[in-house]
């Protein structure tokens, strides 16, 4: 009886693919170790299961210029897979030159954001919703909805390709977000040095260790509270915090979007994962250097109201670590990095 | 949510199953809701009430709340012969998001007159570390990281008050096992404590008012002197049980409704 059930609940799924019955390829997404023996399962909308052939699609669609107004700018332009699809640039650039004012975010592990606020403010409430915005930002690819549908009607390619994902060679808006979304739900990234450590395969040094230990001290680092910590491997609570980076606000963030106050200067915590690649950081791009990083947590902060909590002795600046101590929390820091991510075929052009 | 939908097939289906085994037979057994409410000294705290300096605690700081999450476990009915009625599962409610203010424990018990007790926290036998994905995925990790002994947090309260100096300084009033690094292995001592709701009758359509009143946590019975004990409180040992011995006064009873 639960059996049914069950297969009755899975079949539906599959099926809910798109409205005419057609099912294309499944495709599962590999939980890595790590994830699977301490957090929950990733997020995958029913609407919208990943197959094989719509992976393939939002993947095309995701290193394609011809998404943007005039054909120059795809999103892999500010989502670089070499920077863990972020932008080495401060801010990143649109088609006619706009300069935008805030950093791009790297992409990875997003299907396990389970709040799925996306953006530094959170202001998108999906990935299928938040693919909507660069494509018709002005200061981005500058283009409109029916003329990317068009574009992509008219080429030899794209039409077989929707039938493929989706049973169908109508081209729309939401198909093209949904085989993007797909595409992104596949950026996993599980494989640091410090990965290998928590599944016994590798050593930190003193340093890494030290560093470790400099996270997770209440009466130091006191990173983990917004960071996550060894059993929740993510290193981010994509949650939403004020960290002491400005006295006024320039970008309202979270408070921008939400229009609560109290929200003004929030910014979602960045995962620490992949450091080595995606300087600048924060989401002014502000900091160049990890170095740079620490030393505001250590001495630089500023006090603003929305300032959260968990930052320690403000009017001093902060809790002033030793050189030491910074040196090997930058170790650790580094250990998260994951090579086999940017280098993974599977995400390549 | 697919997980949750699923879930609550599965359940639809045994308990579907555990009637037809009664065959037919009357004796209705029901779940229970929780309903978690909380204020200050009489006035309800609700979302608005957060990040603004309006309280003053017994010991005679100002301060605010910006944060208050909290782990509660093995809810229990016990019977007027002694039998205990426990699902053993837990719940992690924020009041600022409002998620998780109701609890319905995963657990049908016949209807009847029930003392009700939980846990606040976990006890050492359920304080597991890591031994939940929900709880890893929630808040960043609601874990207790491993030099402090591991574990998960019982609640994390934050905020600001205003200091000596008349600054606002953020604390942290986070409650976990107590623990002394200073030993090896590190000395735990479970700080969760029992809540006693006292008894209920259970029908078939309850609903138990669980009210947290927050400045107890700074009262009774030790007061709380916020310039003194305001950080870095889950390596202070002496600090985990003062604030365990604060909690036992927090809770109390509200309104039971039968309907
Ligand atoms: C001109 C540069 C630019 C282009 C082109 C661009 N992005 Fe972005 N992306 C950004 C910036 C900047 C942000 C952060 C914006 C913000 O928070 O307001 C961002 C944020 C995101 C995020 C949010 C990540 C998170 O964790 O919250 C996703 C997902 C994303 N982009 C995907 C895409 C996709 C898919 C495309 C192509 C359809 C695209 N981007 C095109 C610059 C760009
Ligand atoms: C109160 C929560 C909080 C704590 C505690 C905290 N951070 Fe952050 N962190 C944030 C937020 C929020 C951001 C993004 C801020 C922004 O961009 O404006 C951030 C950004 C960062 C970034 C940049 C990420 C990127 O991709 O740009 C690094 C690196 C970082 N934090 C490291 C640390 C370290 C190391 C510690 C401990 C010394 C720490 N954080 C403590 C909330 C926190």
């Amino acid at each position: 009886m639960i059996l049914v059930f069950v297969a009755g609940l899975c079949y539906s799924c599959v099926t809910d693919n798109d409205d005419n019955g057609y099912v294309a390829t499944p495709f599962t997404l590999e939980v890595p170790q790590v994830f699977a023996e301490r957090i929950l399962p990733p997020v995958i909308p029913e609407d919208n299961p990943l197959t094989v052939e719509g992976i393939a699609l939002g993947k095309k669609l995701f290193f394609d210029p011809s998404l943007s107004a005039d054909g120059t700018q795809a999103c892999a332009d500010c989502h670089r897979p070499e920077n863990a699809f972020s932008d080495a640039r401060q801010f990143s650039i649109g088609i006619d030159g706009s300069v935008g004012t805030r950093n791009s975010m790297p992409l990875f592990n997003m299907a396990w954001n389970y709040n799925e606020e996306f953006f530094w403010d959170g202001r998108a409430q999906s990935l299928e919703e938040q693919i909507f915005e660069p494509v018709t930002n002005p200061i981005e690819m500058k283009n409109t909805w029916p003329n990317v549908e068009n574009t992509l009607r008219a080429s030899d390619t794209y039409p077989a390709l929707f039938e493929q994902a989706f049973g169908t060679t109508t081209i729309d808006s939401v198909r093209v977000s949904r085989a993007i979304a797909q595409f992104l739900r596949t950026l996993v990234s599980a494989n640091s040095k410090f990965d290998r450590f928590l599944l016994g395969q590798e050593e930190l040094t003193p340093s890494e260790e030290n560093g470790l230990a400099v996270f997770l001290d209440e009466s130091r680092g006191d990173c983990f509270h917004c960071h996550g910590l060894p059993a929740n491997p993510l290193w981010t609570d994509n949650i939403f915090h004020n960290n002491g980076l400005d006295e006024t606000f320039s970008d309202r963030g979270r408070g921008g979007f939400t229009g609560d106050p109290r929200e003004f200067g929030w910014f979602k915590s960045g995962s620490l994962r992949n450091l080595a690649y995606t300087a600048p950081y924060m989401h002014d791009g502000r900091f160049t250097t990890l170095d740079e990083v620490i030393d505001h947590y250590s001495e630089g902060l500023v006090f603003s109201e929305t300032i959260d909590p968990l930052m320690k002795k403000v009017a001093e600046g902060g809790v002033q670590l030793s050189d030491q101590d910074k040196a090997d929390l930058k170790a650790f820091l580094l250990s998260l990095s994951d090579p086999s991510f940017i280098n993974n075929p599977n995400f390549q052009q | 949510m697919k997980k949750i939908v699923l879930l609550i097939a599965l359940t639809l289906a045994v308990t579907a199953c555990k009637k037809d085994d009664n065959g037919g037979n009357v004796i209705n057994e029901v779940t229970v809701d929780l309903i978690f409410s909380h204020d200050w000294d009489g006035s309800a705290i609700t979302n608005a009430d957060f990040d603004q300096i309006q309280y003053t605690n017994a010991h005679g700081e100002e301060l605010s709340i910006s944060k208050l999450v909290y782990l509660i476990s093995d809810v229990t009915f016990t019977n007027t012969a002694g039998d205990k009625f426990d699902a053993g599962d837990f719940n992690l409610i924020n009041v600022r998001n409002n998620s998780n203010l109701t609890f319905t424990p995963g657990i049908e018990i016949p209807e009847g007159d029930y003392t009700v007790t939980f846990t606040f926290g976990f006890d050492d036998e359920d304080n597991i570390d890591q031994a939940y994905p929900e709880l890893n995925s929630a808040d960043g990790g609601w874990n207790v990281p491993a030099p402090l002994g591991g574990g998960y947090h019982y609640m994390r309260l934050e905020g600001k008050y205003i200091d000596s100096n008349s600054d606002e300084v953020g604390y942290q009033y986070h409650t976990i096992r107590a623990n002394d690094m200073s030993t090896n292995p590190v000395t735990l001592q479970d700080t969760s404590f029992e809540v006693n709701l006292g008894q209920v009758t259970i029908g078939s359509n309850t609903t138990i008012e669980v009210k947290m009143n927050v400045a107890e946590w700074f009262k009774n019975p030790n007061l709380w002197d916020l310039n003194v004990l305001f950080s870095t409180l889950m390596p202070n040992f002496d600090a985990q049980i003062m604030m365990s011995e604060n909690g036992m006064t927090v809770f109390s009873r509200g309104a039971v409704t039968q309907q």
